[in-house]
């Protein structure tokens, strides 16, 4: 089995969707996360607080340095992250298609470099 | 006996077939790569003293495999993770999923797998299932050797890293997937059709392929005769002097009857599957124009609705660029010419090309020289650009 990380694109200039298209997006969302659990390809899952919520930490001359975030402004930010577990990119693919429905976002789809246990 | 021995042919009929079942074996597609490459270094060593043996490909594929276990047993007495991190995820025997069980079949929906770039997928193939170079294909593609190389590198680690599968996809899926298997093969035709003959023979050796593996697959088949009607044209769209020679000019007595037969005879037996696609469409229009004993002679009424069906499978502005071309000769250049006005299709050469020859039927020289122009500005092909040239200098003339 393979780890992959699924993370929500969120553009940072769209509009947010109002109260009630949010409130679909969250069932969706919790029907998706169900379902990987049910397949057993949970890990994790969850939503990021906005960019301006972040802090940067970066080494300087042997010390950290801390500065306000995010570390680098762009047209999107990462709005959320969802861990898995599948045998191949084709399986990862199929939960990135489900993720893509429920969110309406586009979702990028990436292995980590070490594989799953089991 | 010694004989002579053309170990090369052997290599390009073969290296496809024997890479294929290398990579299901080791999960690996460069350890599979270097084990067939060692095997046939091996056969020009021995088989010009043996001779050729009685099934070339088994006899590669069973030094390829020895050599390969040769090298893991070698490398796992000194490194066993590395032996076994570099295997690939090959789903074992009963999840077989596909409807067919040839390793190339895995290998070219692997190679032409949707989370590649188009570029990589093109060149994946020409490497692993054509045996061609990366020299070879750089130079086919205009592309510098090193940007190709680190394309196919990239591509090869892509595959091993993400795990993109090695097999053939469930039925669901397959309709998509084989959609984008048979654009890279046709994307290799267009690219030999512009001017790399081996290339257009790779494209038409991976089409029969295709089609001997999936022959229920009617766009393969389509695919297949769109490819080898326009192939039978080959020696008739050039004159003498390197120019382009478009259809209705083209001497009708140097198209290759053998291949247009065979097209011709692929294009009935998808239209007795009765399962439409935009191959078998375009193929159907192709066999038209081959029907035609002389250029007058075509059935543009018939072209026209062959048009219509394909707009509706494919509404894209290219196809409503050469319906109009129908269009001009079953309803005049006048209504052709609006359809053209229409569409958005400043960048390529043709729409301008197509809208000189309208402009000049309805007697607008002035206009027709300023489309060959532009054209020409936009125009790469040597041939084309000959071609066009001359046509503007005629307006001139006159």
């Amino acid at each position: 089995m393979q780890y992959y990380l699924l993370s929500v694109i969120t553009p940072a200039d769209g509009t947010p969707p109002g109260p009630e298209a949010m409130a679909e997006i969250r069932r969706n969302l919790d029907t998706f996360h169900t379902e990987l659990r049910e397949a057993g390809a949970w890990v994790f899952a969850g939503g990021l607080h906005g960019p301006e919520t972040a802090t940067v930490l970066r080494p300087k001359d042997g010390e950290v340095l801390i500065t306000d975030g995010p570390y680098a402004e762009g047209k999107e930010y990462l709005g959320g992250i969802c861990l898995i577990k599948a045998p191949d990119l084709d399986a990862a693919l199929e939960w990135g298609r489900k993720a893509t429905r429920a969110t309406t976002l586009p979702i990028e789809v990436r292995p980590f470099l070490h594989q799953a246990d089991d | 006996m010694p004989q002579p021995v053309d170990v090369e042919a052997v290599f390009r009929a073969e290296y496809g077939r024997a890479v294929s079942v290398l990579v299901r074996f080791l999960g690996d597609i460069d350890l599979a790569e270097e084990a067939v490459q060692d095997a046939f270094a091996t056969a020009l060593g021995t088989w010009p003293r043996t001779g050729v043996p009685p099934s070339p490909a088994g006899w590669i594929i069973t030094t390829a495999r020895n050599r390969a276990l040769d090298r893991l047993r070698r490398e796992a007495k000194r490194d066993a993770r590395h032996a076994e991190a570099a295997l690939l995820h090959t789903p074992d025997a009963p999840a077989e999923e596909g409807p067919v069980r040839d390793d190339r079949l895995r290998l070219i929906f692997t190679c032409c797998h949707p989370a590649l770039a188009p570029q990589a997928r093109v060149a994946l193939t020409l490497r692993l299932l054509g045996g061609l170079t990366t020299p070879q294909i750089a130079r086919a593609f205009l592309v510098p050797e090193p940007t190709m190389a680190q394309r196919i590198v990239r591509a090869k680690a892509k595959i091993r890293d993400a795990r993109i599968p090695y097999r053939v996809p469930r039925d669901a899926d397959l309709p998509d997937r084989l959609q984008g298997v048979l654009a890279v093969v046709y994307l290799i035709f267009n690219q030999g059709y512009e001017g790399t003959p081996e290339l257009t023979s790779e494209a038409l050796r991976l089409g029969r392929l295709l089609v001997d593996l999936m022959p229920d697959e009617p766009e393969a088949l389509g695919l297949l005769a769109l490819m080898l009607l326009a192939d039978s044209r080959r020696d008739a769209r050039q004159d003498e002097h390197g120019e382009l020679v478009p259809l209705p000019e083209q001497d009708r007595a140097r198209w290759n009857r053998e291949l247009i037969a065979e097209g011709q005879s692929l294009v009935r037996r998808c239209l007795r599957r009765d399962r439409p696609g935009p191959y078998q469409i375009q193929a159907a229009i192709q066999a038209v124009h081959s029907d035609a004993a002389t250029a007058e002679a075509t059935d543009w009424g018939q072209i026209l609705r062959l048009y219509d069906q394909l707009t509706a499978f494919t509404p894209s502005p290219v196809v409503a660029l050469n319906r109009a071309v129908a269009v001009a000769e079953t309803q005049g250049p006048r209504r052709a010419l609006e359809l053209v006005d229409a569409l958005d299709l400043d960048t390529y050469h043709v729409f301008h090309a197509v809208r000189a020859d309208l402009l000049r039927r309805l007697g607008r020289d002035t206009e027709a020289v300023r489309e060959y122009e532009a054209a020409l500005e936009r125009a790469e092909n040597p041939a084309e650009r000959v071609y066009l040239e001359r046509r503007r200098r005629e307006l001139l003339r006159t």
